[in-house]
Formats: C-alpha cells, sequence, structure tokens
C-alpha cells in the first residue's frame, strides 16, 4: 500500500484562523480540502507539505447564496456533487453543471471541492507519477526529487527554462467562460479578482496569490440570457482529466445573432487558455457556416499543447477546432 | 479414466442458474485475499527496483536502510542468486537481479520491517550504483543492435527463440492460388491488470524446517517447484497456498520476485514477512501480452477456399523468458483449427528487449496472430468480392477431423456460432447498408480446452482430485485447481454434486494448498473444468459406487436401479426405498471403511512428433464468433463500439450464469485491446504504470453483450463442459477492428485502435492514399529454412486427384 | 500528532491512537481488522476501497482517519445481519454479479447508497453510481443487473434498504 508521508494535522475553525496559520507556516503548509488531488501527490511524494490546514471544519466555506437573477455565490466548501446537483447552476450556469459532471467520477465528485478544483495542481505526464518512476526518469524543474530545480530540466521542453504542465482541471475553464470572480481571503486582507487573473501561465507557479491566500467563494454574474456548455475530450467516460476541455458562453439576440461570446480551453496551456480572437469572430454574426470554420481555424492558430498529455500533440491540435465548433453548434441549437 | 456414459440424462444441477459457491463469502466481504492476512510478528517487506531499462550492477549497498531503526533484515542478489524460471528452457531469472539489470522496475534489493513505513523508508535508503547499458525498447532496436546481448543464451544478438516449421508445402499450395495477399499487422502489449495486487505472506517454521508460502497466484504447483528451487530447499519443505485472488488473466502465473523475496527474508528472519505490490509495481510483473507484429501472405482460389498459409510473427518478449516459447509457438497453432489450410508455414521469433518480461494474458499468444488473420481475410474477402461470413464458411474446419499440424478436432460448433451471431445482428440485411460511420464486423476463433502438454516433461496425470464422504454425509473435495474468479470451484462443486445428487453448495472445497490437496497444473490454458472437472467426476463416480453397493446390500435393492438425487440415494422404481445421503454414508462407512476416492486425469497423447509439437495441442476446442457494431466519428477518430453479438461453442454449460459471465468479460478485455489499453514505454520508461494511464474501459466503454451458447456433445469433456474462460475474447479484436472499416473505409492495422491512429488513416485517405495505419516493413531479419513435417494421412488423401 | 480518535463503523464505537496521516483504509484493514475493504491504488483511481461515510461512497485510501471523528463509516462487513445477507448482496449472489469478487465490497456499497437515495434508478444512474468502481472480470453486464434486481427486490419486499448499516 502506498502510504502518506508524516505531516502535522491543523483544525482551524474560522478563515480568519486558517489563514493565518498558513502564512506563519509558509510555504511548508498546504490547504486541504476534499484531498483528492493533495493526497494522491503526497504519497507519490510529488508535494511533501509538513502541515496540512485542514479547510473542512469551516462552516464560513459551505453553502451558496444568490440566484440566476442577482448572481449566484458557491463557497469553496462545496463538494462537485453539490455544485452539479444546484439547481441555479443546473439551469442557468450550465458550463458549470456539465464540467463538474465530468470530472473525476462520481466518488469523487462528493469528496472534492470547488475550491479545490480551481487550485487544482498542474497536471504533466512526467509529473503525475510516484517516486520511483521519477527519479528512473532523473526528475524534472517541477518536482526535482533531491536536487534544486535549477539543476534539472523540464522532461518536456528540456531548453525552455519553465515548466509547462497543464491546467487540466474542468471546473475553471467553464467558470472563466462564464465571466465569474473569487474571492480570495489571506492573513492581510481580502480582494475579489476574475477568475482568469488568478492563472499564472507557469506550470510551477500556476496561480497568483499567496501561500496563505484561500479560495472562498466564486461569484458567478447574472445569467442574463447567458447560454454556455461545457466539452470534454478523454479516452474514457469516466476518471480521465481532460486532455482537451471547451467551455463556450454566448448572449445571443433573438434572431440568434451574437451579443458576446467567451471561449476558453482547459489542457492546453498551464493556465485556462481564453480565447479572445476566436470568440471575437462570432460577435454580431450567427453560429453558422463560414464564421464557424473561421473560428475553427483561430482556434488552430491558437493551441499549442506539449507532449505532456494524454493523446498527441498533433492530435489535440488537429481536433482542439472541431471540439470548439461542435460546442457553438450546440449553443447555437 | 472411465467412459463417461451419463450423457444423456436430464441433470440436476448441470446447466441451472445457480449462484457460484463462493458468492457467499465474496459478497460479505468475508474471502480473505493474501493481504488481509496477517500473522503474529508479522514484518513488512519491500522491494528496490531499478531505476535504469539496462545497466550492470555495480553495487547494491544496504548499510544505510539497515541502520534505520525498525529495519529487520535486507538482502540483495547475491543472497539469492539462483536462476529459475517457470519454463525448464528458460532459467533466466533471479529473485533480485546479480550483476546486471535489463528493465526498470526489476527488483535489486529487498528488505523487511517492523510496519509498512519503516519498509517504505528503508528502501529510500538502499544505494545502488548502475553503470548503464544502451536499452532496446522495441523489436527493430533489438535485432538491428545484437550487441550488447540483453541475455548471454538464446541463438544469438537478442534473439531468444526461434521457430520454423512448414506442414506441407506452401510452394505448391500458393501456386494452385488464383489469388495471393499478404498484409502486416501490429498487436501492442497490454496488462491484465487484476484489481487485487499481487501478495505474498511468508512464513518459515525453523522447528519444521518448512516454509508456507501464501500467495495470490494462479499455478501453485510450478510456484512451489520453482520456489524451492530458487530457496534451495527441498520441495516437501515448501508449502504453497493460495487464498481468494483477485483477478489473475494470466498475471499470476510466474514465479515472481515478491515471493521468492518474501520467503528468504522470512527464513533469515524466523519472522513471518509479507510483501504486497503497489499497483505501479503489478505493472512491472507484468508477464501480459506480447507486443507483436505479423506477416500473412494467403493463397486463395477464385471461390474463396484457402491453398496454402504463411504467417510470420515477430515477438517481443520483453526481458525474461517467462511463459515465451509456449507464446510464440501459440502464435501459429490455432489459424488451422478454424480454417482449413492445406499448406501451411510458420515462422517466429522471440526477441529480448529491455523491458518487463512478457508472458500469458487471456488468450496466450493466439490474440495478436488471430486478429490479423481475421482482418486478413476481412480484407481477401473484399478483394474477391465475398461477404466475408462466405469466404470463413468455404474454409471452416468440422468436428472430428485433424489440422494440418496434428492437432486433433473433436467437436467444432463454429458453424452454428457463426449461424447466431450473423442472425441475431442482421448481418446480411444491414451489413453495407448502414450509413457513414456506422459499421459491422466478423471475425472467428477457436482456443484450447486445456493445454495438452505440461510444461515440464512427465507421464504423471494433469489433475488428481481427492474426495472424502464422512458420517455425517459431509463431502469434501481436495483439489489445487485455483480459484481465480474464473469459476473453477463451482464448476468441480457442481460436477461432484451433479454425480452424488447433492446441490453445489453441500460441497466442501479445499483447494490451492500443496500440502493438502493433489496435484493440479494451475489456472492455466483454460484446462480446469475439463482436466479437474474429469478427475472429480473419477473420483465422485467411485465414491457413489461405494455407497450405491452398500445401499444396495441394506436395502436388498438392485445396484442397477439406484439413483442419487435430491440429496438422497434411492430406488429409482420405487421412491421411497433408500436412505438419505447421510444414512447412506454410514453404510457405506461400515461396509468399507474410510469412504475416500480419487480421480485423476491425463489429456490425450499429442498427434504431432516435430519440434514444438507440445503447444497447441488440445483435448477438446472452443470455438467462438462475433459480430460487432460501431459508431465511428469521422472528424475525432472516436469509436464507440455499442454492441457485440458473440456466440460460444462451450460443449455443454456446466452453469450458464458462469459462462456468460466470462464472455462478458472477454469481451471488456477485449475492448481495451482494440481500442485503449497500452502497456507502452516512453523512452525506457513505463508510459503510465496506474489506473489513470493505463487505460482500462470504464462502465461507460461497455457495448451491449449479446451471447449466444452452442451446445456441442464433447466425449472427452466432464458433462460435455469446454472452455470459456479466454476463447471468447479472440473474435472480438478483429471484429471490432473489421467493424470501424467498414464504418469509415478505413483500415486500422494495428491495435489498440486509438482515435489518433484512426483519424491518420482517414488523413491518408483524403490525400489520396491508402487510408491505413500500420506497419508497413518487417524487422531485418531471415528466418531459419523451416522444418518439413509431414501433413496427417488425411490431408494426403485429400490432396490426391478424385 | 497521534491523537485517539472516536471512529464509529457499522454502528459501533471504536477508539483508535492513529498519526495524521493514517487513512481510514488502513484504519480499517490493519487497526480494525476489517479487512473487508479491498485496495487496488490508493491514489483514488480504481474505487477500490469505497466505504459508505454518512451514508455515502467515499475512498477511504484518501480520507484521513482523524477528519472522521463524528461520521458514521460503514463497510461490506455491516451490510450484512445476523448470516442475512443485505438484499443487494443477495441480488449480486443470484445475478451473477461478481467472479474474483475483489471489487464487489465496494460495487456492493455504492449500490446500496445508490438504491438509498433512488429506489427506482434510471440506467444512466445505475452507471453512473458504479463508475467510480473498476472491475477487471465482469464487464459490468452482471453488475447492471443486479443493481436492477436489487432495486426490484427492495421495492417489492419493501424492506428498506438502510438496515443492517
Ligand atoms: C482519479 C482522479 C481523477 C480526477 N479527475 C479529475 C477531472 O477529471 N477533472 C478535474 O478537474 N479534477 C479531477 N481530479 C482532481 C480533483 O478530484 C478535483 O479537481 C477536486 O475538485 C479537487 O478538490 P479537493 O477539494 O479534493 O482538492 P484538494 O486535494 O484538497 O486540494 C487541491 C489543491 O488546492 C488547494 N486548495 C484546496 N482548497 C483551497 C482553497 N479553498 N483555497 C486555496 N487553495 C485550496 C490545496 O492546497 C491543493 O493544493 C481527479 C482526481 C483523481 C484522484
Ligand atoms: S512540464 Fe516539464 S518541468 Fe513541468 S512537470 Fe512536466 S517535465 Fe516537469
Ligand atoms: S484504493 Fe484505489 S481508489 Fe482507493
Ligand atoms: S469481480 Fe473481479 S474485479 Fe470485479
Amino acid at each position: 500500500m502506498l502510504r502518506l508521508p508524516a505531516f502535522q494535522l491543523l483544525r482551524p475553525a474560522t478563515v480568519a484562523e486558517a489563514t493565518r496559520m498558513l502564512a506563519e507556516l509558509g510555504p511548508e503548509a498546504a490547504p486541504l480540502a476534499g484531498g483528492t488531488d493533495l493526497l494522491p501527490k503526497m504519497k507519490r511524494r510529488q508535494l511533501q507539505p509538513r502541515y496540512l490546514v485542514s479547510l473542512r471544519g469551516l462552516r464560513e466555506l459551505r453553502g451558496w447564496s444568490g440566484s440566476p437573477e442577482q448572481g449566484l455565490v458557491l463557497r469553496a466548501g462545496c463538494t462537485l456533487a453539490e455544485v452539479a446537483a444546484q439547481p441555479a447552476v443546473r439551469s442557468a450556469y450550465r458550463a458549470l453543471a456539465q464540467a463538474v459532471a465530468v470530472c473525476s467520477n462520481p466518488i469523487l465528485h462528493r469528496m472534492g471541492t470547488l475550491g479545490g478544483n480551481l487550485c487544482l495542481d498542474t497536471r504533466c505526464n512526467y509529473y503525475d507519477q510516484t517516486e520511483h518512476w521519477r527519479e528512473a526518469v532523473g526528475w524534472c524543474m517541477k518536482a526535482p526529487g533531491p536536487h534544486s530545480p535549477q539543476e534539472v530540466p523540464c522532461r518536456v521542453a528540456p531548453g525552455g527554462g519553465r515548466c509547462w504542465a497543464v491546467s487540466a482541471g474542468d471546473g475553471a475553464p467553464a467558470l472563466i467562460a462564464l465571466g465569474a470572480k473569487v474571492r480570495l481571503v489571506g492573513a492581510r486582507g481580502e480582494r475579489v479578482l476574475p477568475l482568469e487573473d488568478l492563472y499564472r501561465d507557469d506550470g510551477i507557479r500556476y496561480l497568483d496569490k499567496s501561500p496563505d491566500e484561500l479560495v472562498v467563494e466564486v461569484l458567478l454574474p447574472p445569467a442574463d440570457g447567458l447560454r454556455s456548455t461545457y466539452r470534454k475530450v478523454r479516452r474514457r467516460g469516466s476518471l480521465d482529466f481532460a486532455a482537451l476541455g471547451v467551455a463556450a458562453a454566448v448572449r445571443q439576440d433573438p434572431d440568434g445573432t451574437v451579443a458576446s461570446c467567451r471561449l476558453v480551453l482547459g489542457g492546453v496551456a498551464s493556465r485556462p487558455l481564453v480565447l479572445e480572437e476566436a470568440a471575437s469572430l462570432v460577435v454580431g454574426r450567427r453560429l453558422e457556416g463560414e464564421v464557424l470554420e473561421q473560428v475553427s481555424q483561430a482556434v488552430h492558430r491558437a493551441v499549442h499543447p506539449m507532449d505532456n498529455t494524454d493523446f498527441t500533440v498533433l492530435y489535440r491540435r488537429r481536433t482542439a477546432p472541431v471540439h470548439v465548433r461542435r460546442a457553438l453548434e450546440a449553443l447555437a441549437s | 479414466m472411465r467412459v463417461l456414459k451419463e450423457r444423456e440424462r436430464v441433470w440436476n444441477v448441470v446447466g441451472q442458474r445457480l449462484p457460484r459457491v463462493d458468492g457467499w463469502a465474496k459478497v460479505s466481504g468475508r474471502a480473505q485475499y493474501t493481504d488481509d492476512l496477517s500473522l503474529p510478528g508479522m514484518l513488512f517487506g519491500k522491494l528496490v527496483r531499478s531505476t535504469h531499462a539496462h545497466a550492470k550492477l555495480v553495487s547494491v549497498r544496504l548499510e544505510r536502510a539497515l541502520q534505520l531503526p525498525g529495519v529487520v533484515a535486507a538482502i540483495t542478489g547475491r543472497d539469492v542468486p539462483v536462476r529459475y524460471s517457470v519454463f525448464p528452457v528458460g532459467q533466466d531469472e533471479t529473485a533480485l537481479a546479480v550483476d546486471k539489470v535489463r528493465y526498470v522496475g526489476e527488483p535489486v534489493a529487498a528488505l523487511a520491517a517492523v510496519d509498512p513505513y519503516t519498509a517504505e523508508e528503508a528502501a529510500r535508503l538502499v544505494e545502488v550504483e548502475y553503470e548503464p547499458l544502451p536499452a532496446r525498447m522495441d523489436l527493430e532496436e533489438a535485432l538491428r543492435n545484437p550487441e550488447p546481448r540483453i541475455h548471454e543464451y538464446g541463438p544469438f544478438g537478442n534473439v531468444h527463440r526461434l521457430a520454423s516449421l512448414e506442414f506441407g508445402d506452401v510452394e505448391v499450395g500458393f501456386a494452385e492460388a488464383d489469388h495471393v495477399r499478404e498484409d502486416l499487422f501490429f498487436y501492442e502489449g497490454s496488462t491484465h491488470a487484476p484489481l487485487e495486487p499481487h501478495s505474498a505472506l511468508a512464513w518459515w517454521d525453523p522447528g519444521a524446517r518448512k516454509l508456507t508460502l501464501w500467495t495470490s497466484h494462479q499455478g501453485p504447483h510450478y510456484l512451489h517447484r520453482g520456489l524451492a528451487k530458487a530457496l534451495g530447499l527441498e520441495e516437501h519443505q515448501v508449502r504453497v497456498v493460495v487464498p481468494a485472488v483477485g483477478g489473475g488473466f494470466g498475471g499470476k502465473l510466474d514465479i515472481f520476485h515478491h515471493e521468492v523475496c518474501a520467503a528468504k527474508l522470512s527464513m533469515l528472519t524466523g519472522r513471518p514477512v509479507k510483501i504486497t505490490l503497489t499497483r505501479e509495481e503489478v505493472f512491472y510483473a507484468h508477464r501480459g501480452r506480447h507486443p507483436e507484429l505479423l506477416r500473412i501472405r494467403t493463397g486463395v482460389k477464385r471461390d474463396g477456399r484457402i491453398t496454402a498459409m504463411h504467417v510470420e510473427a515477430y515477438l517481443d518478449g520483453g526481458a525474461y523468458c517467462s511463459f515465451g516459447p509456449a507464446t510464440m509457438l501459440y502464435a501459429g497453432t490455432q489459424q488451422p483449427v478454424t480454417y482449413r489450410i492445406p499448406h501451411y508455414r510458420f515462422q517466429a521469433v522471440r526477441v529480448f528487449t529491455n523491458k518487463p518480461p512478457c508472458g500469458p494474458k487471456r488468450g496466450h499468444g493466439t490474440p495478436q496472430a488471430r486478429c490479423a488473420l481475421e482482418v486478413h481475410l476481412d480484407k481477401l474477402s473484399e478483394e474477391l468480392g465475398l461477404d466475408p461470413v462466405e469466404l470463413r464458411l468455404r474454409n471452416l474446419t468440422g468436428p472430428n477431423e485433424l489440422t494440418v499440424n496434428w492437432l486433433e478436432i473433436t467437436s467444432n460448433g463454429l458453424r452454428a456460432c457463426i449461424e447466431k451471431v450473423v442472425e441475431a445482428s442482421g448481418w446480411h440485411e444491414r451489413r453495407g447498408r448502414l450509413p457513414y460511420g456506422r459499421g459491422l464486423g466478423f471475425a472467428c476463433s477457436a482456443y484450447l480446452t486445456g493445454a495438452g502438454g505440461s510444461i515440464y516433461y512427465s507421464d504423471m496425470p494433469h489433475s488428481e482430485v481427492h474426495l472424502r464422504v464422512d458420517r455425517s454425509g459431509g463431502v469434501t473435495v481436495y483439489t489445487m485447481a485455483t480459484e481465480i474468479g474464473q469459476g473453477s470451484a463451482t464448476a468441480v462443486a457442481t460436477i461432484v454434486a451433479e454425480v452424488l445428487g447433492l446441490q453445489p453448495q453441500d460441497v466442501s472445497l479445499v483447494t490451492s494448498d500443496t500440502d493438502l490437496t493433489p496435484i493440479d497444473l494451475g489456472s492455466y490454458s483454460s484446462r480446469v473444468t475439463l482436466m479437474v472437472g474429469n478427475a472429480a467426476y473419477e473420483a465422485a463416480c467411485r465414491v457413489r459406487d461405494l455407497l450405491f453397493e452398500a445401499v444396495a446390500e441394506r436395502l436388498q435393492v438392485p445396484r442397477s436401479r439406484l439413483v442419487a438425487r435430491s440429496r438422497r440415494i434411492f430406488d429409482e422404481a420405487n421412491p421411497q426405498v433408500g436412505g438419505s445421503f447421510a444414512q447412506a454414508a454410514q453404510w457405506a462407512e461400515a461396509r468399507f471403511g474410510c469412504l475416500a476416492t480419487s480421480g485423476s486425469y491425463r489429456p490425450p497423447q499429442k498427434l504431432g512428433t516435430y519440434k514444438g509439437s507440445g503447444v497447441g495441442p488440445s483435448p477438446a476446442y472452443t470455438f467462438s464468433a462475433c459480430v460487432a457494431e460501431v459508431q465511428a466519428d469521422p472528424e475525432t477518430g472516436e469509436v464507440k463500439v455499442e454492441r457485440v453479438w458473440v456466440a460460444h461453442d462451450i460443449g455443454r454449460a456446466l452453469n450458464p450464469v458462469l459462462v456468460e459471465g466470462q464472455v462478458e468479460g472477454s469481451v471488456h478485455m477485449a475492448l481495451g485491446e482494440a481500442l485503449m489499453e497500452e502497456q507502452a514505454f516512453r523512452k525506457e520508461l513505463h508510459r503510465g504504470p496506474s489506473w489513470l494511464d493505463y487505460k482500462v474501459p470504464t462502465v461507460y466503454e461497455m457495448p451491449e453483450v449479446i451471447t449466444f451458447l452452442v451446445e456441442t456433445e464433447e466425449p472427452r469433456a466432464p458433462f460435455s463442459a469446454k472452455e470459456v474462460g479466454q476463447g471468447p475474447l479472440l473474435c472480438v479484436v478483429p471484429a471490432i477492428l473489421n467493424a470501424i472499416a467498414d464504418a469509415l473505409k478505413v483500415r486500422v492495422d494495428e491495435v489498440p485502435a486509438t482515435p489518433e491512429r484512426v483519424l491518420k488513416a482517414l488523413e491518408e485517405q483524403r490525400k489520396g492514399r491508402t487510408g491505413r495505419v500500420g506497419p508497413t516493413k518487417v524487422p531485418p531479419f531471415s528466418f531459419p529454412p523451416p522444418e518439413r513435417v509431414p501433413r496427417p494421412q488425411s490431408w494426403e488423401e485429400a490432396a490426391q486427384p478424385a | 500528532m497521534e491523537r485517539v480518535v472516536r471512529l464509529r463503523v457499522n454502528g459501533q464505537e471504536h477508539r483508535v491512537l492513529v498519526p495524521p496521516h493514517r487513512t481510514l483504509l488502513e484504519v480499517l484493514r490493519e487497526d480494525l481488522g476489517l479487512v473487508g475493504t479491498k485496495h487496488g491504488c490508493e491514489l483514488g483511481e480504481c474505487g477500490i476501497c469505497t466505504v459508505l461515510v454518512d451514508g455515502e461512497p467515499a475512498l477511504s485510501c484518501l480520507l484521513l482517519a482523524q477528519e472522521l471523528e463524528g461520521h458514521e463509516v460503514t463497510t461490506v462487513e455491516g451490510l450484512a445481519t445476523d448470516g442475512q445477507l443485505h438484499p443487494v448482496q443477495q441480488a449480486f449472489v443470484d445475478s451473477g454479479a461478481l467472479q474474483c469478487g475483489y471489487c464487489t465490497p465496494a460495487m456492493v456499497l455504492v449500490t446500496k447508497a445508490l438504491l438509498d437515495r433512488v429506489p427506482e434508478p434510471s440506467g444512466e444512474q445505475v452507471r453512473e453510481a458504479v463508475a467510480g468502481v473498476f472491475c477487471r472480470c465482469t464487464g459490468y453486464v452482471k453488475i447492471l443487473e443486479a443493481v436492477q434486481a436489487a432495486a426490484r427486490r427492495l421495492r417489492e419486499t419493501g424492506r428498506p434498504s438502510g438496515c443492517g448499516s
């Protein structure tokens, strides 16, 4: 049996206490929510925090409020199953409902939280492996084993001087497409920022937040006629992470003309990839015919995955435009 | 063996949809698997594994590990230097690498500690120094680079074994053909992935000087022999016990490192030692499907009759022998069992590479060649303008014939199988009329009901059973037959219950314990139902004879009128004259003393005398046919198998529920091999030794399965019951590939047929080239001239002009 | 820090001294001797270690024992009462929904949790419920049948699936 390394478990009662603990303990500590990402990584010794600050006892992180009309607030401690079952999410923020429904599998849904999903570690074929495997490959920059990060290259693109590990969470692309914001609370206060600004284009430091900051809430704007969808490419209908996630959200005039559009991809870069150009092409037009062809070409230009997830790079590039087009077609009908 | 003369009766339990005898224990969580066991004072063992694919082992230092408090013992290859293997010809493994390592994951040291945390920590402290050698990661590389050799044995370079056989004269056969076609096919390796990781608990009793090993294993007998050898013990000093096994599929048949190491560590410490593999380690233990390249050339008459066939197989064996010599020969044995091939040449080579050893996986050695053949026949039928089913029908073997390679077919229900699936799938009405993207594919296959030869030569029985009836009426059957989920316990209990007029759950089973149970060679080659079944049948008949004799005497009834049914033995003409089974047992015990009988089974002598003829013969063959229906997405290459019709010639189903379960499980495993599973490597490492990265299909990929059981009379099988554990897998893989071809009009001559490959074939087609992906050449290698084997007389006679 | 944790398992309270890094799986199997809960990866992938926590399926390999105080844990050992199989278990045996049996404890538990919530599940709901647990033997066909058979049995007998836990 794979075992967890030893650590100390801290169980704060409030968010304030939790952030204070995190601030005091610094990088040696990590928040523990559902643990479905963190604990397997610790068993494989990808991460070895000496302190885990459990968020499970924090009532402030439970539940939701609001409505599609006023905007919806989902707190970070909601499980994915709770999010998927939330009536407002199902009716007005479909991309999110669909995204969490195709995350992992139904048992993990009940354990994993929304906050954990948004802070999910980036993934890579050379990183999400056991300790023995990574030692055999000679480690890599993101998890350099006994070495310092400068001493070991990235195994995917050795010359690049950076880590290309992939943002593979399903929740983030959907929420970004839906225009969500997040509320962070840290030891020195709180801030609200657009969700896309939480992410950095770096496989190692993939979140733009300090270690003591917690994601406490996700704020969805009023739905206001927004229609959205999420598609996921993976080899199997359950368990697998996204080799590609496509979130699309549009607002259309009664005649079908697109008033606004957001397209976001997961699984292709170290952060959720917002497709500005492709999305702008459909604005003022209807989701059909030539426009979709133009969108496809724009997607093809924008997507440059690295060879570090399931499926070949070539395949992911070829099919990304197909899936974006199909997402838009689904919204058109 | 006694003549089985009871075929025309109505059975009490045979053929009934009864619950399996181990159902209660398993569903209640009470069944004990090896890792569930613990003993007082038990230590936890851990293997340290190589991080190099090919390297000289300069040193393995244990000092730092041994200094960690709680570590009790540690060993290296020097402590267990004896070479062993299940195969007499391939004694090439040691429990820990001695002077070199041959794959990433090969164990180099082992240790035992007071708790699992300490064992894991100590493993990190073992210091290993390697001197890397170039690693050969596939067939082509291994053949192109004979030096440095991976092993110092084998004919030359990295060639492990060779076969080159010719039955009849293929040149003559090809000359007779109106049309000749050649195809190449590649079948990727895959692994068994049983849900239960391998586990072994060893206990050396220093007083009795005896080792007991509880282990999750499917061949305790071969393990027993191998362990004794590896540990330098007499065989009678070793006892192997197999608790419940959480899946095997061929992956728990070898002698495994952790078994020998747990034993050795227990001998050194005098304490019980348990080693359970992690999921990653199960992928390194492997012994799964060989990656295999095949070239098939077939000559046919205009009407589709085969005149000659030449099969070349290139097997990537991984780093050790395992069951490789048999795997290699199996690549050539089964083609003539489904189709009449008047002239047949088979050539094969198994090559060493620096990967975990390949070995026997469900269908052992036959799925690769079967798949290549069935795809090849599909293309041939296209060229001839014949329906693929029709082409097969024109070449079908029948019952009671001898194949060109000297295999004796007795019962043969292949034609009926074909008719079933063709009709049920609406083949003739629907094929060719489905919209683009949807397709139907067809294939046939055959498999052995038990290997006719044992792995080491002997003229002793392959299966033996002891049976005891006590004065309470209790019946206990002692058999080494190993239940790995396939249902062997239920099969044996059903047979004994039928003979004695009991219910299967009335029969107690003592299984898989080399001290308590008489020999059975193991749960492989689908041999248990037939071989152990026949032995159990014999033992049960013998004890029934005693019971009948005693009852006849007591009640003054003619013996011939007695029957055993409904837990009684009575006069069939006058049913109230009789006694309960327990009463009969008491009368018989009073009359004869202790009621214990035995039975044994030895398969028929093989008929071929050529080198390699030991692989392929079986007392009886099963036959299967499959139609698969797929929906394929031409833009993404994704394939969904929607429905699978499988008909299987089972002889007779002892228990249809269990038989269907084997068919359904085979479809699932075949689906994985056809579309997604790959034991593939990234440079020198397994690509992803985990459930996330190794793509076993989930419930969402499973198609609807429509199973037909075709019954045939098989005189050599107990109650006619033939195998089902492996055969139905074989035809499903090619049926899926043929369905993809029907759906998209492109060929994926390579499994798994991943979306990437399907899309690539479509792109080739779009560019105006042949819509095909797959191998285009064979590695640089020339086979030695074939050994000419005379054909059986029947074939020579058939060849005479009338 | 090691702590004495009060765990309710199958209706019985246990006090166990556990360090923070000890998972529920380890405590069940190694401290409480409840080896009916199996394991196949310890990484949250195979679902074989599934138990019910407050009636809902959860992976015991990813739960810290120290965090489970105050929760009710049900393992396969908690289903049968007085030697009588739970209707779900009986349906698995009768339908032939198990072969090697290694996935069975988890399969039976996810089924029970489903039927407690949804007495008349659709095919899709059944597939979803078992999707979290791998089976390498059965191809799932008879498992899906067993779930429906169990649902029918529970509806007919009116026996609440909750009994025995
Ligand atoms: C087999 C398997 C398959 C999976 N498949 C998918 C998939 O398909 N799609 C997918 O998106 N995910 C998948 N996951 C990952 C994971 O289950 C989900 O993303 C889940 O939502 C993570 O939430 P958690 O609460 O379990 O996170 P945790 O593991 O508790 O935490 C994850 C990370 O976030 C940090 N964190 C947690 N909460 C907060 C917070 N409030 N503020 C700041 N930091 C926080 C933690 O410190 C940690 O670094 C899979 C996991 C497994 C084991
Ligand atoms: S992208 Fe490079 S550095 Fe990052 S995890 Fe993968 S191999 Fe390591
Ligand atoms: S043991 Fe595999 S999910 Fe827990
Ligand atoms: S019955 Fe063997 S894994 Fe499901």
